[in-house]
């Protein structure tokens, strides 16, 4: 039997960013033994760079809002691909999540009676994410963190999950990990798992996403046997930074344009005003004069139209850079200096000053920005039950940007935050549910012996390739061929190179010992970069249809009948990722009466 | 690209006319048990910062170089080193600031015990957040919520900016060069979390007398040296430790007036006798695990 320590608790949580904690938590209060294990140290996750706000119809700035209008804004943004029920929740939930952080010690902006402020992002009807500067991420990991900590909740750093375990039955009862520190295995029993390991954007060249977003969490539901959902739904992120070349990707917040920047192309033009679509033509200004109107008066003046949601603006820049009038790096300008007074852009976006500042030398205070589309975000993920985020394993729960349907094709700005919030707390109330109403765990140690002598494979192969380069053409591969723009042609090509790149990762070989080595690891986060990938690829070439983050250069425009349809992925017998198209739930009739609505 | 963009070299620098071809990373590789410096030289690619030149080491001559880093935008505070000497946060040090004439040095935080290459065992901070009472507010509002104004948040949010990259506790020199005061002493970055929760308009804990006589609070000689090295500028000595010392003084020999400080910020006077009644002691007995364990010659 291989060495390795053992743990044994109710419910473990994967992930410590605000869904993993959040569940923790929760799990915890509910009187669970609950353990988190976190590959980065605690309060590194991802969570941290998030930057605008946290969304929320709190109606402390825009009385007008509910969570009827969070729900419409949420279903419309997503392209009404999300599941209903779980947009319901998010909306009518999210001012109590938010209230309870306050609870707990985090302290975010106020209005001038001293509520919490709310300020505007693309998509949202009215003013709705509590923020702080645009640091919101760090103020709420710290806040859970801190939170976690004084519970006394177990927490299992830099520790890398590589596989669950199962039952005979087939329910998860466990995982199988290793310290990155000491390279020392370690074994888990649970009654219940919580997935909560964030997103996939290292499998793309240019991403937002920290080294973590390989989708540990995408791959081990994937080969428990789960099913996935809306896999082609990845979301590219209209600003990220394009220059200097080693800042390319990261994130710009959206908050720029909701505090008053607007996009430029080579000529100043604001391009924005040329690329409306129909969908959005009601509620979107068509003069200059009318966007500049509407910060101060949003009643009787229309949305600026850079405020689309994401999905619109990352193809309409990606547009103008195409047609030639991109700015010197191959990017459009974001321009807030000549808008607003250098201490309020200083005030508001102090973390933003600072980035461009330390690390492209410019100056946002005078000078306009370069920005362009960076992989941002997943929509889909692992499949889920909308009130207890439990997925189609028993035992497994997933919750946040690992799992789908919430935010559907396309995800609103402010609208992770709360999803973390909502869906951490209910997945770890669940789980901890589950967990007290089963047996004793009953781990299989052959099965985790298995695990553990394939993750040391890498150490016994000679002259293999070097992880890096093989996890450099997977981003290159996802970058060209699965990106913003797709096509049948390419997202084929694209199946092909990953059976190759499949067949390189199986065979890489890693130098020196177990003590915190990134070749390793890498080699063993390429296996679920490989997996994630495929299932993109694969849904992406079933969906023939643009729409949300999806866009197809073959099929532009949206099909009224795969608006029902999910693309579901999962491993047949053989091991080979499927996909099926399977109907959406049922929106019931009260809610779809909300689209009538004018407004 | 045809239109690379040269980068402002500042006055004074290493400014030459045109970039060098490479640059060479002396970069500390060893763990525990003892290493050495060895010289990697890469190309000189332009516009990067040193965790750039850090990771081409790692993808084309070192793959087993052990380095922690998540965000590469200064957000996180994963990735801090030691650069020619001074700490830093890699992620955040432009090779276009440095020297590139000579080799530049990057080696692990010294406070710390190495665990291997650049990464190093950072338990003992983890272990001090835990012996610090969490944040404990008074009755919300009758609606349930409460009301801050934003001269007070911000104050505070001065302190929430730490990303706990942990350089203010690596330069602090109480433990820096003596290993045996951390039992004794939780460092800049806690005196930061202790000043945030004294100043928190809702928190009602007194958490002074556990500042002076568990946490030594009276250890620090305000040097400085933490506010220098902070890449979130905050003020740590003038804002933070310096009003935390005098408040354990007002502690000591004025318990009214601080009290009469501490409620006197909030809208609502709070209950002295709830005040009273919440002290550290009910809530220091918790303990937490957190994993990893210290490895052997880390701190006690």
């Amino acid at each position: 039997m291989a060495e390795h320590e053992t743990h044994v608790v109710d419910v473990l949580v994967i992930g410590a960013g605000g869904a993993g904690l959040r569940a923790a938590i929760e799990a915890h209060e509910r009187g669970a033994r609950t353990a988190v294990v976190c590959k980065s140290l605690l309060g590194k996750a991802h969570t941290v760079m998030a930057e605008g706000g946290v969304a929320a119809a709190l109606r402390n700035v825009w009385p007008e809002d509910s969570w009827q209008v969070h729900f419409r804004d949420t279903m419309r943004g997503g392209k009404l691909l999300n599941n209903w029920r779980m947009a319901q929740l998010h909306a009518q939930e999210a001012p109590d999540r938010v209230l309870e952080l306050e609870a707990w010690g985090a302290l975010f902006d106020r209005t001038p009676d001293g509520r919490i402020l709310q300020r505007d992002f693309g998509g949202h009807r009215y003013a709705r994410l509590a923020h702080v500067g645009d640091r919101t991420g760090l103020e709420m990991i710290r806040t859970l963190q801190q939170r976690a900590v004084g519970l006394g909740i177990e927490v299992y750093m830099e520790c890398k999950i590589v596989r669950l375990l199962r039952d005979a039955s087939g329910a998860v009862n466990g995982a199988v990990g290793f310290y990155r520190e000491s390279g020392s295995f370690v074994v888990f029993g649970a009654k219940a798992v919580v997935l909560a390991s964030g997103g996939v954007g290292k499998a793309w060249k240019f991403t937002s996403n920290s080294w973590e977003s390989t989708g540990d969490g995408h791959a081990l539901a994937l080969w428990a046997g789960a099913d996935l959902i809306d896999m082609e739904c990845v979301q590219f992120h209209p600003t990220g930074m394009v220059w200097p070349p080693s800042a390319r990707g990261i994130l710009v917040t959206e908050g720029v344009r909701g505090d008053g920047g607007v996009l430029r192309n080579r000529d100043g033009d604001r391009f924005m005003f040329n690329y409306i679509p129909d969908f959005y033509a009601k509620e979107t200004a068509d003069t200059i004069e009318e966007a500049d109107q509407w910060y101060d008066n949003k009643k009787d003046f229309r949305r600026p139209p850079e405020l689309l949601p994401r999905d619109e603006v990352a193809r309409s820049i990606n547009a103008e850079v195409k047609a030639g009038r991109g700015s010197p790096h191959g990017g459009v300008f974001l321009d807030i200096a000549s808008r607003r007074s250098p201490e309020y852009i200083k005030r508001r976006l102090p973390s933003m000053y600072h980035q461009f500042k330390e690390l492209a030398d410019v100056d946002i205070t005078a000078e306009p920005m370069e920005v362009g589309p960076t992989c941002h975000y997943i929509m889909g993920g692992v499949r889920v039950e909308a009130d207890t985020e439990a997925t189609t394993v028993p035992g497994l729960y997933a919750a946040g940007e690992v799992a789908g349907g919430m935010h559907g094709a396309n995800r609103l700005g402010g609208n992770s935050l709360s999803d973390l919030l909502v869906f951490g707390r209910r997945a770890g109330l669940a789980a901890a549910e589950h967990a007290l109403g089963t047996g004793e765990v009953a781990l299989d140690l052959a099965q985790a012996d298995e695990v553990i002598a394939e993750a040391l494979a890498p150490f016994g192969r000679e002259r293999g390739e070097n992880p890096y380069a093989v996890h450099h053409d997977l981003q290159e591969t996802m970058q060209d061929l699965v990106g913003i723009i797709r096509t049948e042609s390419e997202l084929l090509e694209a199946d092909e190179k990953l059976d190759e790149l499949e067949q390189r990762a199986g065979v890489v070989s890693v130098e020196g010992h177990r003590q915190f080595n990134p070749g390793w690891h890498l080699a063993l986060d390429l296996q679920s970069m490989l997996a994630v990938a495929r299932c993109t690829t694969r849904a992406a070439t079933a969906r023939k249809e643009s729409r949300g983050g999806h866009t197809r250069d073959d099929y532009p425009n949206p099909d009224p009948e795969l608006a029902k349809l999910n693309m579901v992925t999962r491993l047949d017998p053989s091991g080979a990722v499927t996909v099926a198209p399977e109907p959406l739930p049922e929106m019931p009739e009260e809610l779809k009466a909300l689209f009538d609505e004018e407004h | 690209m045809a239109t690379l963009v040269q980068e402002a070299v500042p006055a004074g620098g290493a400014a030459t006319s045109s970039p060098a071809e490479t640059v060479t990373l002396r970069l500390w590789r060893g763990d525990a048990r003892g290493g050495e410096f060895r010289d990697y030289t890469v190309e000189n690619l332009g516009g990067e910062v040193v965790l750039d030149v850090v990771h081409r080491i790692q993808a084309e001559q070192a793959p087993d170089l052990a380095v922690r880093w998540n965000c590469k935008a200064g957000k996180c505070g994963s990735c801090s080193a030691e650069i020619n000497g001074k700490p830093r946060l890699m992620c955040m040090t432009r090779m276009s600031s440095l020297d590139v004439s000579e080799p530049i040095t990057v080696s692990p935080m010294r406070g710390n015990p190495i665990i291997r290459d650049l990464v190093t065992d950072v338990s003992y901070h983890f272990a001090v957040a835990r012996r610090i009472p969490g944040f404990h507010p008074g009755p919300p509002e009758p609606d349930g919520t409460y009301r801050m104004s934003q001269v007070d948040v911000d104050r505070v949010q001065e302190f929430r900016k730490c990303i706990e990259c942990f350089l203010c506790q690596n330069v602090c020199h109480v433990i820096r060069d003596h290993e045996d005061n951390k039992p004794a002493y939780a460092g800049p970055r806690f005196f930061v979390r202790l000043a945030e929760l004294e100043l928190h308009p809702l928190d009602t804990l007194d958490r002074r007398e556990l500042a002076a006589k568990e946490l030594g609070i009276g250890l620090c000689n305000i040097t400085k040296c933490c506010t220098e090295v902070c890449p979130e500028d905050i003020h740590i000595t003038d804002n933070a430790i310096i009003p935390m010392k005098e408040r354990v003084v007002d502690a000591r020999y004025d318990p009214i007036a601080w009290l009469g400080r501490k409620i006197l910020r909030r809208p609502a006077p709070t209950p002295a006798a709830e005040v009273a009644s919440l002290t550290p002691a009910g809530r220091s007995g918790e303990v937490i695990s957190i994993e990893p364990r210290t490895p052997p010659g880390g701190p006690a």
